[in-house]
């Protein structure tokens, strides 16, 4: 460990991007900004959240559930950040006031909440309970409890994607350009 | 009684949350931590007397009965090796926040080190209650994400060089894990370990002894078994004292109950397994051989662990009653003594501010209750009477004397292994605590959050290693009673019928 300790930290900047690969929030180059991802980003945003929504909620009789519907909001997120940069998609924890740990940690709550909820109605935990109901507009309903754990799920999945962009994405543009000389 | 089951598994995942919501308060985050892990201690204590008054206690998640449904299982076994990991990680996370590595300064929360600790918990827990080969799997892969993030967190070039062997190595492990787990399933069409138990039996002995072979190979790696070992000692030394004694004490260990779980209700075998008696002598030798060698005291203490995990393996190698009743005795001294050894070199580095064997001298003048703080597991991990070590392996020795010759030669290579033991600790103990005082080293990095060369060290961090030594001369103390626990246990496991109908019903 002594020995090792001596050579100097070399390894600190291996992973650094070579040139900016994600363009930053204020762009200081104009011609780095892509309108076209920038508008391709802003009319698939809703659709993608909507669709992550769609999947969560399917997700116990057809392929989806909390895990993929959680990446796919995810992904929202990435391309927003992706054609916004820093000002846009890895910022917007910040701007609804809400750390990605926060997210994580309330998705995890919600999900083990689900899971002891049965034993308050005396039945195994994890059990599952199904509610039928003519909706409307929507037509035949089946809805189960274990939904709630797929929230659960989907939060943290978010919350996870939103902490990666932070912390490995603009984190990185961050010490790049600090690093800058 | 069977929500209780759970509670080890799902108390530690909502600490977790809890104390990530919860990361602006640092007071909170470490009230969660002890708190939730005290609760698990009484839950395990629970179990544990009920599943030894009556029986496997089985909780179908869910209410999915087995095989179809996942079902958490304590049995004696698993319920005494529960409690006694719960109480170490107790006192590891004491520590811990006595170090002041939990968290950024004394107020300043971090989001990572108490919901990963937890998180570590649950994964352990999961890893004994299981019945479930997938589980298992699933147990392992939450343990070792959480300990990728302990061995690797605030860190510096060699901790991640070393960290980064250790994450090639598990994730190998887990690769052959899974693998073995396809061809399992493939052969047999199940992956509960109770369905598997009738349903192995039944395949051809050729693909048994491929299944059996896969497994010992995957836990072999996880535990650490000669010639699997090499990733230890380059691996845990660099980790934080409190990390390494946490992954010491419990990680190598899950491993060894995955090995005696799947071997004795999957594979079982009516005569001393020649395969198992050679890696266990091996380990034994090996370990014991290289810990002679060296000079840094987390080393020297690594190449003992892997030592003594070959003193696990021979109880299981014998394959009676009474040899397995032997390896669970051994892992439950074996998991006190061994962390709070880590813990003692923690407190010794502290205090001299180097690892380094030869660099340190004089220590019984200047720190007494230190010394005395390492006397004592040291003289219980290489077995003197009438320590906890002492009852352990007694009980491995008169196994592998009454089951045949050549377990009785292994026996031997035991108590050549148990004084080359005593001859490391020796060594250790005349030069670090006698000899001339030496001045403590400065601190190589002041930067880091380890702060080390100084005699100021709080009360909670020796509280909590006195803790554990008082849990190991509690098990020597205990040693009627809990001999016949591990006794009925060893019968449960070869029996396999309780465990079976248990979970069958």
């Amino acid at each position: 460990m002594t020995q090792q300790e001596q050579t100097p930290l070399t390894w600190n900047h291996w992973d650094e991007p070579e040139g900016e690969w994600m363009l930053p929030g204020e762009c200081p180059v104009r011609t780095n900004r892509t309108l076209l991802l920038e508008m391709a980003a802003r009319l698939l945003f809703p659709t993608v959240l909507v669709f992550s929504v769609y999947l969560l909620v399917v997700g116990h009789y057809a392929p989806g559930g909390g895990f993929a519907g959680g990446l796919v909001a995810g992904l929202a997120f990435v391309l927003r950040y992706i054609a916004g940069g820093g000002a846009e998609g890895a910022e917007i924890g910040t701007r609804l006031n809400l750390r990605p740990p926060l997210l994580v940690g309330l998705g995890l709550l919600l999900a083990v909440i689900a899971a002891f909820a049965p034993v308050a109605f005396g039945r195994p935990v994890l059990a599952s309970a199904k509610y039928s109901a003519d909706v409307p507009v929507l037509g035949h309903v089946d809805l189960v409890s274990s939904l709630v754990l797929d929230v659960g799920v989907y939060l943290l999945i978010i919350g996870v994607v939103l902490d990666l962009l932070r912390s490995l994405g603009s984190g990185i543009e961050r010490d790049a350009r600090e690093s800058r000389p | 009684m069977t929500t209780l089951v759970t509670l080890p598994v799902l108390l530690p995942i909502l600490g977790a949350a809890l104390t990530v919501i919860g990361s602006r308060s640092a007071r909170l985050q470490r009230l969660i931590g002890i708190a939730v892990l005290a609760v698990v201690s009484a839950v395990a204590a629970v179990l544990l007397v009920v599943a030894d008054r009556s029986g496997p206690i089985v909780a179908e998640l869910g209410g999915w009965p087995a095989p179809v449904g996942i079902v958490l299982v304590a049995d004696r076994l698993s319920a005494l090796l529960l409690l006694i990991s719960t109480l170490v990680t107790l006192a590891v996370l004491v520590y811990a926040i006595d170090q002041r590595i939990t968290d950024y300064g004394r107020d300043t929360a971090s989001t990572t080190f108490h919901p990963i600790f937890l998180l570590l918990s649950t994964g352990v827990s999961l890893a004994y209650l299981t019945g479930d080969l997938f589980s298992l799997f699933v147990a392992f892969e939450i343990m070792l994400a959480a300990s990728y993030v302990l061995i690797t967190r605030r860190t510096n070039a060699s901790r991640i060089r070393s960290g980064m062997t250790y994450v090639i190595i598990s994730l190998t492990s887990s690769l052959l894990f899974l693998t073995t787990i396809a061809l399992v399933y493939a052969a047999t069409g199940t992956v509960n370990l109770a369905d598997l138990s009738a349903r192995v039996a039944v395949l051809p002995p050729g693909l048994q002894t491929l299944l059996a072979c896969m497994t010992i190979v995957t836990f072999g790696i996880k535990a650490a078994m000669v010639p699997l070992h090499f990733w230890l000692p380059d691996s845990y030394p660099n980790a934080p004292a409190p990390v390494t004694a946490l992954f010491a004490g419990l990680l190598t260990k899950v491993g060894i109950y995955a090995l005696l779980r799947t071997q004795t209700l999957v594979f079982p075998q009516d005569r001393p397994s020649a395969l198992l008696l050679v890696l266990a002598a091996l380990t034994m030798l090996v370990g014991a051989l290289g810990a002679l060698a060296q000079n840094d005291l987390n080393r020297l203490l690594s190449f003992l662990l892997v030592s003594h995990i070959g003193f696990m393996l021979f109880g299981l190698a014998v394959f009676d009653a009474a040899g397995v009743a032997g390896t669970a005795l051994y892992v439950v001294h074996h998991i006190t003594v061994q962390a709070t050894l880590f813990l003692v070199s923690g407190l010794i580095t502290r205090r001299t501010g180097t690892v380094a064997i030869d660099q340190m001298g004089g220590l019984a003048q200047r720190a007494p209750f230190l010394a005395v703080l390492f006397a004592v597991p040291a003289l219980t991990l290489a077995g003197i009477p009438p320590t906890s070590g002492f009852v352990a392996k007694l009980a491995l020795l008169q196994a592998g004397a009454a089951a045949g010759l050549s377990t009785a030669l292994v026996a031997g290579v035991v108590i050549v292994a148990s004084l080359l033991t005593l001859y490391a600790m020796v060594r250790v103990w005349i030069r670090v605590f006698w000899g001339t005082e030496k001045e403590p080293l400065p601190d190589a990095d002041p930067a880091d959050e380890l702060v080390v060369g100084t005699a100021a060290t709080s009360r909670p961090m020796y509280a909590a290693t006195a803790g554990l030594v008082a849990v190991s001369l509690a098990i020597a103390a205990a040693a009627g009673p809990l001999s016949s626990v591990a006794g009925r246990a060893g019968v449960d496991l070869t029996d396999r019928l309780p465990y079976v109908t248990a979970v069958l019903r």
